[in-house]
């Protein structure tokens, strides 16, 4: 079968956000750059579809030319080859990106048998570019996945909800996205890093549309301060912390 | 949590491996109230401490730092942290399996004995995840080992709390540094004020900054070294500790790998050199892991991946082994790849402990410990003075460009003679065009362009011949040339100019200069206005501290003149030694003056031809200076000579070098005068006349009786050191320096080799020499005698090897050469009487 995964590079912190001098973005000249965990999760997904079924693999993104770390990232564990539809790094909304997809798909010629994402991004957070994605192109879709399977030419999707779960089968091919926890991403291997770095690249620069979706200023929320408690020295402390556990439910 | 006092002793700036060494030592030598703030938590506050490898390979080319990490490894095993791992370094080249050769010579100068070089076979039974197919040898030494650098930090840290010497306090961030009169006052910080009149900035790659909030310089830069780790490894399933196999160095990939837990590390120094400013690092709260763990930039690491996978398929060609973490984790680095130690020339009471590795971490905390309690390190740090730099130095871009440039040196083979290129052409001597159209070969010497040797001179070989002394090895000639000896022996002939530019000088002025300079020198110096006196300045142990002269130049001034590399330290001395009323008043001339150096047996007639002064012996005599009319130049010739030749350094101001070097050039044709580099003046020169040079023979660690520089009697007047000096004249000495000559050069290959210097000098039998203070002996300087066509060592060696006619071996890159002892003290093998200089 043949399997497209989409991923998005994104600012990686830890730690306490800053914003440029306007507001308008994250300075990120001190972060380094991930993809959120969702979309680790659909090219993990990826990745074993391909490894139970055979077939080949694509990693899709629209980004700034730096995106190539990310979809190496993504080679490193199994995807086969990349495509990087670039931009100059402005913030293309979720109808923008998805027409850009859509119309790289077209243009590719593959025929993907299954368009995975993860559920969100992990900065926009839009939701929207899977459903968008599978509506232009005419293919059924399920979204929030938290449990995936490929049998029989059609894709079953699992979601939970309270006090139960959703169970959807729809044919392929298909558009899904994925929230973590659907299969734990392996590490990159050396050598799956070093084949990484041989896999091809299709580039191509889509025009951006004018946005209808307007990003106007972030605002850092207000601090709450970080606060530790000392419950105890030694082994006093043990009884306090057994209380903590038992709080969150670890125990 | 502690509250902040508003007074203390002593602020240590930082809780790293240095801060905590550091307190540790303050307070084990008995100082109190000392305050300890870092603005990040504990027991990892985020500075490099945090992500390092931990650890600890200790021999290193460098004595100084051997030792640090020497002594390092010891509290590291008194504190229950060091595990011993054993540690390999491998070599995939020729050139590298030398280069391990002379890791084992270094190791047994500074007496690491446990040492080997082993097969490829021997390599793979000690780690047998390597390809052993892709290595010749490796050099083993098993006392490496690995530290749990947090965990010595935080038992330091509580040492010196339970002394009750010790308030520390995290999450604390220094605002500013006041200070009065040149003096620290104050640390303003964001718990509050604390008074204060010693400050220890020990905050790694954040010092620069801490040290600018007081006025003074750290020149260090944040540089990344990448670290990855793989794993879970299916052969470390099993493993009880964090590491059961020795560490791996790769040498020629500049990479090491090492077991830690179910992983293994791989680091990099492979990489371009990635330089930040400690400003771009982030906040303890902005920083996604720490401050100093930097996003891992993979593209600089392509090239390492597939060097670890050739060396160890099965492990990182496991496709079931995943990269679990990768940084870019950010250290310091300096310009000359030594630390930052001591008190800043600038703000009194401002300490500087950086760019400090974890490997020497406790040494140096001990050492900056005992300098500010006792005045004076056990070990000699003097390689790391703060004080050593020049203000060209301090400069952000000076340290940037030789970081960059050295980076890549961090596991490289590094010959002693080697230069940079970067950062060149900084400071011209007055002749450098006449120089360079005589087609001088330029060294550097902090700044300064030196001719080492002049092309120009390549027709005195075929005058010389075979004295010459020609070397066919590529590691002795590298950075070397046999028209050194020519022009040695051209001097000897007839006479050499030489220039000295780069001499460090200052003035001490005022009422109480006399004073001052015979409270620092050993020699008298109530001497008479025109005398010029080579002295010794001690330690307050006795140990040389320098070595210089000092002309008396009137009733109340003094011209001290030293070597360049290491005037500022010297003017630092003098400076914190000279009283703070107004009475003496200290100018720094080294840029103002220029020293051309004329000598050899025709000096004389050749400056006697420019001037219309009495230069006879009994006019112008040994140890004294005259100011002389040379054609239209005033200058100021000083009859001494550290070649054992008749002549005189000159001193005249710069701008009116080139005028002096074309006179004396033009006068001596007539006598075949020709230029002479640096490599006659510190080398052949010197050694054929057994004179000593600060930092190889002469150092903190070795007396003036060691020495051979005692004299007969001592002056009345206190100088820093008497006391010892009285006691060590009184003692037999447990060393003494002697000269030694080399009796066969022929290597096994058949090769004539020739040693370079810091070799271990061995008994016939091939053991180690260690005299009854535990010094191992070793090559202190080494270098050709043309005039005698022999090699000179030189070497301090116990009272009952240091007799004439003693036959010893010296071992040099693995293999062992016989030697004899051919000078005891200060007598020089070449003109012993010093007919030629006196008369």
């Amino acid at each position: 079968m043949e399997v497209l995964v989409c991923i998005k590079r994104v600012p990686l912190s830890g730690g306490r956000f800053v914003l440029t001098d306007d507001s308008t973005e994250i300075d990120t000249k001190r972060l380094g750059f991930t993809v959120s965990p969702h979309e680790e999760t659909a090219v993990e997904v990826a990745v074993r579809l391909i490894e139970a079924h055979g077939g080949s693999s694509t990693v899709l993104t629209l980004g700034v030319p730096e995106s190539e770390e990310q979809m190496r990232e993504a080679m490193a564990i199994g995807i086969d080859r990349g495509i990087l539809l670039e931009t100059d790094g402005a913030e293309w909304d979720g109808q923008a990106t998805a027409a850009a997809i859509a119309d790289a798909v077209r243009a590719d010629g593959t025929a993907f048998d299954l368009i995975l994402f993860g559920n969100e991004s992990a900065d926009a957070a839009g939701s929207q570019v899977g459903v968008r994605v599978a509506h232009l192109l005419g293919r059924p879709v399920l979204t929030g996945l938290k449990g995936l399977s490929v049998a029989d030419g059609r894709l079953r999707g699992e979601r939970p909800i309270a006090g139960g779960r959703e169970v959807f089968e729809v044919p392929l091919p298909a558009v899904a996205s994925v929230k973590d926890g659907v299969a734990i991403p392996r590490y990159p291997s050396v050598p799956g890093r070093i084949r990484a770095k041989k896999k091809p690249i299709e580039r191509s620069t889509p025009a951006r549309p004018p946005s209808r979706l307007e990003k106007v200023s972030f605002t850092l929320p207000a601090e709450t301060g970080k606060r530790a408690t000392v419950l105890g020295n030694g082994p006093e402390a043990a009884d306090a912390v057994v209380d903590v556990f038992r709080k969150i439910g670890a125990i | 949590m502690s509250t902040l006092p508003s007074r203390a002793r002593c602020v240590v700036i930082g809780a790293g491996i240095v801060g905590n060494s550091l307190v540790h030592h303050l307070a084990r030598l008995g100082w109190t109230d000392i305050v300890q703030i870092d603005k990040g938590p504990l027991p990892n506050p985020g500075g490099s401490t945090g992500h390092a490898s931990n650890f600890i390979f200790p021999v290193d080319h460098s004595k100084e730092m051997t030792e640090l990490t020497l002594d390092s490894m010891r509290q590291y095993k008194e504190l229950g942290v060091f595990t011993e791992s054993g540690g390999i370094e491998v070599a995939r080249t020729p050139e590298r399996m030398q280069e391990l050769a002379r890791r084992i010579t270094s190791a047994k100068a500074w007496g690491v004995d446990d040492v080997e070089m082993i097969t490829p076979e021997r390599v793979k039974e000690l780690v047998p995840f390597i390809d052993e197919s892709v290595i010749l040898g490796g050099f083993y030494t098993p006392s490496v080992g690995v530290v749990d650098s947090l965990r010595a930090g935080t038992l330091m840290r509580e040492a010196a709390t339970a002394l009750g010497a010790l308030t520390v306090l995290s999450n604390v961030e220094v605002v500013g540094i006041d200070t009065a009169d040149g003096h620290v006052t104050r640390v303003r910080t964001t718990g509050g004020d604390i008074e204060t009149e010693t400050v220890v900035i020990a905050c790694g790659v954040w010092s620069p900054q801490l040290a600018a909030m007081a006025g003074a310089a750290i020149p260090l830069t944040p540089a990344v070294h990448q670290m990855i780790d793989i794993g879970p490894v299916p052969l470390f399933a099993d493993a009880a500790g964090d590491i059961e196999y020795p560490i791996v160095r790769d040498m020629d990939t500049f990479m090491y790998e090492r077991q830690h837990g179910s992983g293994l590390e791989i680091g990099s120094y492979a990489h371009r050199a990635i330089l930040y400013d400690p400003q771009d690092l982030p906040s303890v709260e902005e920083a996604p892991l720490s401050p100093t763990e930097f996003p891992f930039t993979p593209e600089d690491f392509d090239t390492q991946l597939e060097h670890a996978l050739e060396l160890m398929p099965d492990i990182v060609g496991d496709e079931s082994v995943g990269q679990r973490y990768a940084i870019n984790g950010i250290l310091s680095l300096t310009a000359d790849g030594m630390p930052v130690l001591g008190e800043t020339p600038e703000i009194g009471g401002l300490w500087s402990v950086a760019a400090v590795w974890i490997k020497e971490g406790p040494g140096i905390g001990r050492a900056v410990a005992e300098m500010m309690v006792l005045g004076e390190s056990e070990i000699d740090i003097h390689a790391s003075d703060v004080a050593r730099f020049y203000a060209y130095q301090r400069d952000r871009e000076h340290v940037k460009a030789r970081t960059g440039e050295g980076f890549i040196k961090t596991y490289g083979i590094i010959h002693p003679a080697e230069q940079w290129s970067s950062v060149r052409d900084i400071r011209r001597s007055p002749y450098f065009d006449q120089e360079k159209a005589l087609q001088a070969e330029f060294y550097e010497t902090v700044g300064w362009e030196r001719p080492w040797w002049y092309g120009a001179n390549a027709d005195l070989l075929e005058e010389y011949g075979d004295r010459v002394m020609t070397r066919t090895a590529e590691w002795e000639s590298r950075w070397w040339s046999p028209i050194i000896n020519a022009e040695h022996l051209a001097m000897r002939d007839r006479a050499g100019l030489v220039d000295l530019t780069a001499f460090a000088l200052f003035d001490l002025e005022g009422p109480g200069a006399l004073d001052a300079v015979q409270s620092i020198a050993l020699r008298q110096m109530d001497v008479a206005v025109g005398r010029v006196v080579y002295t010794p300045v001690l330690s307050p142990s006795g140990g040389f501290k320098s070595d210089l002269t000092i002309m008396r130049l009137g009733p109340d001034r003094f011209r001290v003149v030293t070597g360049g590399a290491h005037g500022m330290t010297d003017l630092k001395w003098f400076t914190d030694h000279s009283p703070k009323d107004g009475s003496v008043t200290i100018t720094d001339r080294t840029s103002e003056y220029t020293t051309l150096g004329l000598w050899g047996p025709r000096a004389r007639d050749i400056l006697g031809s420019l001037t219309s002064a009495d230069l006879s012996n009994e006019a112008f005599g040994f140890g004294t200076f005259q100011n002389l009319q040379v054609g239209a130049l005033e200058a100021t010739a000083s009859r001494i000579s550290y070649v054992g030749e008749l002549g005189w350094e000159i001193y005249l101001p710069i701008a009116q070098g080139a005028q002096l070097w074309e006179s004396v050039w033009e006068a001596g044709q007539p006598h075949g005068l020709v230029p002479v580099g640096i490599g006659v003046y510190g080398t052949t020169g010197r050694l054929e006349k057994s004179y000593r040079a600060f930092g190889t023979e002469l150092e903190t660690h070795y007396n003036v009786v060691e020495a051979g520089m005692s004299t007969a009697r001592v002056k009345a007047q206190d100088f820093v050191g008497k006391e010892a000096h009285l006691r060590h004249r009184e003692e037999v000495p447990a060393a003494v320096l002697c000269s030694l000559t080399v009796d066969d050069h022929t290597s096994a290959s058949g090769e004539k080799r020739y040693m370079m210097g810091r070799e271990p000098i061995l008994t016939r039998r091939g053991g180690p020499i260690t005299d009854a203070r535990g010094r191992r002996s070793y090559v202190t300087s080494a270098g050709s005698a043309p005039s005698l066509g022999k090699h000179i060592l030189m070497s301090y060696l116990p009272p009952e090897q240091a007799v004439l006619g003693t036959e010893l071996l010296v071992e040099y890159l693995g293999e062992q050469y016989p030697v004899t002892v051919a000078g005891v003290g200060a007598t020089a093998l070449f003109d012993p009487t010093n007919e030629r200089s006196m008369s």
